[in-house]
């Protein structure tokens, strides 16, 4: 282990990595800039929620990446070898013994506890951003607490398909403050924002960082007269037969079979364990 | 009667040229005050002024708040500013598509200052959006569709739709008819007539039509180079008037 400093990036970066994390979680929802590097991985694939997780690993954590919650995509399985060879650590697909899960899109079936942090990749990490196109303007948004704009946005789904169709990145308000983009996860996960183990979110092109600390309160913006719902497939898992996790849809022929599997594959695979 | 808004010295300059100087007045509830000016004589750097979306130079602009009477919009705090920006006051810009969003809906557009000052139930927005189209002559079955599907004149009256939607008392107008055929313009202004007398509003009027300020201003404003040369009554400055350049102006129109 001397070709790569432990965790690929040298201790400088890692010590500025970490002051914005902190930062980040001082200021729940609060999008902290950070000087993002190259990493040997194009945009998009993960470089934010990389050198977040380089930053936080230690010698002794447990790494766990998923990818849309499996853990044998090709984006899970590159990033899971690039830690094992450039820190060494141990890796593990069981989320219960991760400490340290990376995620594209998904948050685990099973719930994280107080030991576990879960570092998001982000792609947009500016939630107003698709509505209002300066940077200058919607960091002054953000600044005076001025979310009109948010809800703008879920008057046009319900206008246009007659309910809240935005299905994932669904925006959050973060402690009654900051409203935050909780990257592309499903809005079906959104409840689970809620929880004990410590989030964060690692924007590499966009250059930024943000937190929601453990126990923090996150709400997911509605309408009195349209709440918010978090909605998954009406069906269960054809595999592990569960009726509460979030399922991808599988076309399996050409002649319309279809198949609905828990998109979580540790979660999947471990209550089939239990049932053989 | 205290005024609702009093202008004192305002003053913008650029670099060492004059955007507006010495530019004093009050303006009462209820009162239209017209500002009209041949191009560059910066009729519309004193409204940005007075709208706070330019600082001036020297002045105050000072509006009576619901809350605490008289205050100098130009040293109050930004989110103050931009607070009033969004309740009280109104801006109407030239060019619809500066003050709208083109990429949402119509009723997205006029619900937007509803749901920025914390309407957050559906049916109650759009109730509301669907009324304030018709005030504005709209069809309620245009409400879904973009304002880039709609003509200048229809994007004109759904931006003052979208501005008058929570009940400003004072309506900042940059010339609203510009670009506008004159069947258009006429029906318009029949329309912004109609609304400042019904919502007892005061408005700051500024254009270089004349015909706009005779049919919507109580009061007067002539402008040049950035100096007010002349102010009174409409019909009274229309009718008689002192200055050579307002004398200018005035022999200017087109007789048809």
């Amino acid at each position: 282990m001397t070709d790569y400093n432990f965790a690929y990036l040298d201790e400088q970066t890692k010590r500025m990595i970490r002051r914005a994390i902190l930062k980040g979680l001082a200021v729940p929802g609060y999008q902290v800039p950070f000087a993002s590097r190259e990493m040997p991985m194009p945009y998009g694939w993960g470089t934010g929620g990389v050198q977040v997780s380089a930053a936080v690993l230690t010698p002794d954590d447990t790494f766990k990446v998923i990818d849309q919650g499996a853990d044998d995509t090709t984006n899970a399985v590159s990033i899971r070898r690039f830690f094992e060879k450039t820190a060494g650590v141990a890796v593990t697909e069981k989320t219960a013994k991760a400490s340290v899960i990376q995620t594209r899109h998904r948050i685990p079936e099973t719930d994280l506890t107080e030991d576990q942090i879960l570092v998001y990749q982000v792609p947009i990490p500016e939630p107003l951003r698709f509505l209002e196109p300066s940077e200058v303007e919607t960091r002054k948004m953000h600044a005076l607490e001025e979310y009109g704009l948010m809800h703008v946005k879920l008057y046009e789904d319900i206008s246009q398909h007659g309910a809240i169709a935005t299905a994932y990145a669904y925006p959050v308000k973060v402690e009654g403050r900051y409203v935050m983009d909780p990257s592309p996860i499903p809005k079906f996960d959104n409840p689970k924002l809620n929880m004990a183990g410590i989030q964060l979110f690692g924007a590499g092109r966009e250059q930024r960082i943000y937190a929601v600390p453990p126990y923090t309160q996150v709400v997911s913006l509605d309408f009195e007269d349209h709440p918010f719902e978090a909605s998954k497939a009406d069906h269960a898992c054809d595999l592990c037969g569960s009726t509460t996790s979030y399922l991808d849809e599988l076309i399996v022929d050409d002649e319309g079979g279809r198949m609905f599997m828990c998109s979580d594959t540790d979660f999947c695979a471990a209550r089939r364990e239990d049932a053989a | 009667m205290t005024p609702l808004l009093q202008v004192e010295n305002i003053a913008k300059f650029y670099g060492p040229r004059i955007g507006c100087t010495d530019v004093t007045f009050d303006l009462y509830p209820g009162e239209v005050m017209g500002i009209v000016g041949e191009s560059g004589s910066g009729k519309s750097t004193l409204l940005n002024c007075l709208a706070g979306h330019l600082p001036p130079d020297r002045g105050a602009v000072k509006f009576d708040t619901r809350t605490d009477g008289l205050r100098d919009t130009v040293t109050m705090s930004e989110p103050e500013r931009r607070m009033l920006g969004r309740t009280d006051w109104a801006f109407v810009h030239q060019h619809a598509r500066d003050g709208l969003r083109m990429n949402v809906s119509a009723g997205g557009n006029v619900g937007e200052r509803l749901m920025a000052v914390g309407a957050r139930h559906y049916g109650d927005i759009r109730s509301t959006a669907t009324d304030w189209l018709g005030r504005v002559e709209i069809d309620a079955d245009r409400i879904d569709d973009r304002p880039t599907a709609f003509s200048g004149g229809m994007q004109q009256r759904l931006q003052i739709a979208r501005n008058l939607v929570t009940g400003p008392r004072l309506v900042f107008m940059d010339e609203p008819t510009g670009g506008l055929d004159v069947s258009v313009q006429a029906r318009l202004l029949d329309l912004l007539r109609g609304l400042v007398r019904e919502m007892g509003l005061s408005a700051i009027i500024v254009t270089h039509d004349l015909a706009v300020v005779r049919l919507l201003a109580d009061r007067l404003m002539v402008m040049k180079s950035g100096h007010v040369v002349e102010n009174g009554l409409t019909d009274q400055v229309l009718d008689d008037p002192q200055h050579a350049y307002t004398q200018l102006l005035v022999s200017s129109v087109l007789q048809v």
